[in-house]
């Protein structure tokens, strides 16, 4: 079992948790991720870590309440437990070598681009930030990202916080504007990812995108989390999270990561009836 | 002495009942059917049925005790030799094995050694009053990478033998393949809790969810103190056929489809992990795992379940009883035909696997005919799902984080004949080093390995 140390949302639909694992914080680095169950019944699902504190022994993950099983762990507090919780998984991103970088985030996708916002900054390398979240509500780290970046611009689709416009605009101006990258890192929704690869492509960046998608045991077993990668079959759990956004097939990964969009709704709404009805187990 | 020519019968759940569940199909021996199966045993003296058992069971002897009616001794003969005997005696391929050697077999079948063997097993298991054996400790500590058979079984010998053993699991519960790969029906799930408890009581230490390769390197397992280390990590990374629509929403790996089933219980109303209900499933392969795949989708409704495999059914790698069960249970079975794409629908999901037939050349370098295309044979099977089970490679997280392990270039770690890598005081043995193979074979290697081990630790703590 892991201890939930600390639990604070950051916006209505999106919290942080600190969970007890010492484990996996002592060999946790940006760009990896976890996989964890909340209960017997519960199904496995990869998280890519948020933080992580070697000395104490701490991973933070961040979640959006999408579906039955993000929502069961909502319903956990600090001092509750996690079934299971191993890691970490996958390969960390390479950032030997990069000195100017732009890290675009979207949506709870920046939980994941933080890391390795914060990682680059303190290697001394200078980072353009760009976070981009649907409205005002839906913001969160914005303090943290500005924190390690050297240039952070905010954007919503809708302009009630930060500039109004997608994280591709922001983007561009940055390009146009003269500012040279190594590497553009775009952590966030799949359409959001696609965009910024396109984008960055005229350009001739190049840019790593981090990918989640289906899984089940996260160690290079089940092959669920296949996607195309420059013509060939990669396994976003061993062979990345990261890729080449430029080589990544992102129709084909859209559509797979709709495979179960019925059966999440209706588990989603299963355990929605559960709390309405007072069922809080 | 029982001269019957064919042996007692596995009673077994109806067919048209079983292939809408998921308890276990084969119901095991009564005490009378057992003792009577018993009695066909001509206690040979030169036994050659041991001869072709992986881990050496002195069949016979365990037999004897079964006729004697003393049917905790026949477990605990069987015991000697195996730490998974009701795992072994449901799963193990005994007709290429022991059975393979039965004299009685000559002339009609030869004696239901499996079944004789899950008969004592079952009864130990359910009699069993936890007499724990106290083996002196001597203070060494190995590690052992995977639950599994091999893991498990190496385990077994080594704490046998007086050593502080911990088994490292990756996923959230130990057992390996006999967990999240081999199904209910075939292999109750309560049976290899009840395995691994037995080790537990006999001291054998578990820790789950735990990588070796990520969580935990084989170098800082060293560090910590542990003497050597046996890697048992299994089948990796699921094999595809390369052909077009592999993509396809509908096209699963064995493996995946099987974990959702086995480990995850997706069959259950109450678990929280998704899995698709079929209505016409193809499931490409011949192996065991190709037949656990198709009696998966049956049970879990579809209509229709239609097994590729393209040679013709006498290559079938899977057990003969494997491949009876399937066929009762209503699995078509659709021979010399390979797929050529997977096809799909507007939204991308499978809607058939075009298919082409073959028939039988010349043997290959497997000395199994080769099966060669026939021109303009396409056609198009119409299925929702297709489950690929053509075989796995070589998981790589142990190979790309430790140093001076070699590997094959498929993959397998390379080892000599004792088990050993080639790399000091490590060990492999199962799917990791041949590749898919069986239960039984990486319980052998898991148990040599454990006396190799156990030797150089010896020699060189002399």
């Amino acid at each position: 079992m892991y201890k939930i140390l600390e639990k604070t949302s950051l916006n209505p639909t999106v919290s942080r948790m600190v969970i007890d694992a010492p484990r996996v914080a002592k060999k946790a680095q940006a760009g990896m991720f976890i996989i964890l169950r909340v209960d017997d019944e519960g199904e496995r699902i990869p998280l890519t870590i948020s933080d992580f504190d070697k000395n104490i022994g701490t991973v933070t993950i961040i979640y959006q309440i999408v579906g039955a099983t993000t929502h069961k762990l909502d319903r956990l507090n600090a001092g509750d437990c996690i079934c299971d919780f191993v890691g970490p998984l996958g390969k960390p991103t390479e950032l030997d070598g990069l000195k100017s970088v732009a890290v675009i985030g979207g949506g709870v996708g920046c939980a994941i681009a933080l890391p390795t916002a914060k990682a680059l900054h303190e290697r001394g390398a200078k980072v353009h930030s760009v976070i981009g979240f649907r409205n005002k509500d839906l913001v969160i780290l914005e303090n943290e990202f500005c924190a390690v970046s050297d240039v952070c611009k905010l954007m919503t689709d809708d302009g009630s916080a930060g500039e109004k416009g997608l994280v591709t605009y922001a983007l561009k101006s940055l390009i146009e504007s003269g500012n040279v990258y190594d590497e553009v890192i775009a952590i966030g929704p799949l359409v959001m990812m696609k965009f910024v690869c396109k984008l960055t492509e005229q350009y001739g960046i190049k840019t790593v995108v981090s990918m989640n998608p289906i899984m089940i045991d996260g160690t290079g077993m089940c092959g669920g989390c296949r996607l195309t990668v420059g013509g060939e079959m990669k396994f976003a759990c061993v062979d990345g999270p990261d890729f080449d956004g430029h080589k990544v097939d992102f129709d084909e990964a859209i559509e797979r990561g709709r495979m179960y969009a019925e059966f999440e709704k209706h588990a989603y709404e299963k355990e929605c009836n559960l709390l309405s009805k007072g069922g809080n187990a | 002495m029982n001269m019957s020519k064919e042996k007692n019968p596995m009673p077994t759940q109806e067919p048209k009942i079983r292939a809408k569940n998921f308890s276990e199909v084969a119901l095991g021996y009564t005490e009378e059917q057992a003792k009577n199966e018993a009695e066909r045993c001509l206690n040979c003296k030169t036994k050659p049925c041991q001869s072709g058992c992986p881990v050496g069971i002195d069949i016979p002897a365990f037999i004897q005790k079964i006729k004697d009616g003393d049917y905790e001794s026949a477990y605990q003969e069987i015991a000697k030799s195996s730490s998974l005997a009701a795992v072994c005696g449901r799963v193990c391929p005994q007709e290429t094995q022991c059975e393979s050697k039965c004299v009685r077999g000559k002339n009609g079948e030869p004696v239901a050694i499996g079944r004789l063997e899950r008969f004592a097993a079952d009864y130990h298991n359910a009699h069993k009053t936890h007499p724990i054996e106290n083996v002196p400790k001597n203070g060494y500590k190995i590690a052992i990478v995977g639950s599994g058979p091999a893991g498990l079984s190496c385990a077994g010998e080594l704490i046998g033998k007086g050593y502080d053993v911990t088994v490292f699991e990756a996923l959230h519960i130990a057992g390996g393949v006999l967990v999240y790969g081999i199904p209910e029906f075939r292999l109750p799930k309560k049976i290899v809790e009840c395995e691994i408890e037995n080790l537990k009581a006999r001291g054998v230490k578990f820790e789950t969810n735990t990588v070796i390769g990520k969580t935990l390197l084989v170098d800082e397992l060293f560090e910590d103190g542990y003497e050597a280390v046996f890697i048992g990590s299994g089948a990796g990374l699921p094999n595809f056929m390369k052909i077009k629509g592999e993509d396809l929403k509908g096209v699963y790996s064995a493996n995946e489809f099987l974990t959702r089933v086995n480990l995850m219980k997706a069959y259950k109303a109450d678990s929280d992990t998704p899995i698709k209900h079929s209505k016409a499933v193809a499931v490409v392969g011949g192996g065991n795992v190709a037949m656990d795949a198709t009696r998966c989708a049956l049970r879990l409704g579809a209509e229709r379940v239609v097994l590729v495999y393209r040679r013709s059914e006498a290559e079938l790698p899977a057990r003969h009883e494997e491949v009876e069960h399937a066929k009762e249970e209503g699995v078509e079975f659709m021979m010399l035909t390979a797929p050529v794409e997977v096809l799909g629908d507007e939204n991308k999901n499978v809607r058939a696997l075009k298919c082409k037939k073959m028939e039988l050349g010349e043997p290959d370098a497997s000395g199994r005919r080769k099966p060669v295309p026939i021109d303009g044979s396409e056609f198009e099977l119409e299925v929702d799902t297709v489950i690929v089970a053509i075989g796995t490679a070589p998981n790589p997280l142990i190979k790309n984080t430790t140093s001076g392990i070699e590997v094959q270039k498929w993959g397998g770690i390379i080892v000599d004949e004792n088990g050993k890598t080639t790399r000091d005081m490590v060990y492999a043995g199962g799917d990791a080093v041949t590749g898919s193979a069986t239960v039984i074979l990486a319980m052998g290697a898991g148990k040599d390995a454990a006396i190799e081990i156990d030797k150089a630790i010896k020699a060189k703590k002399k």
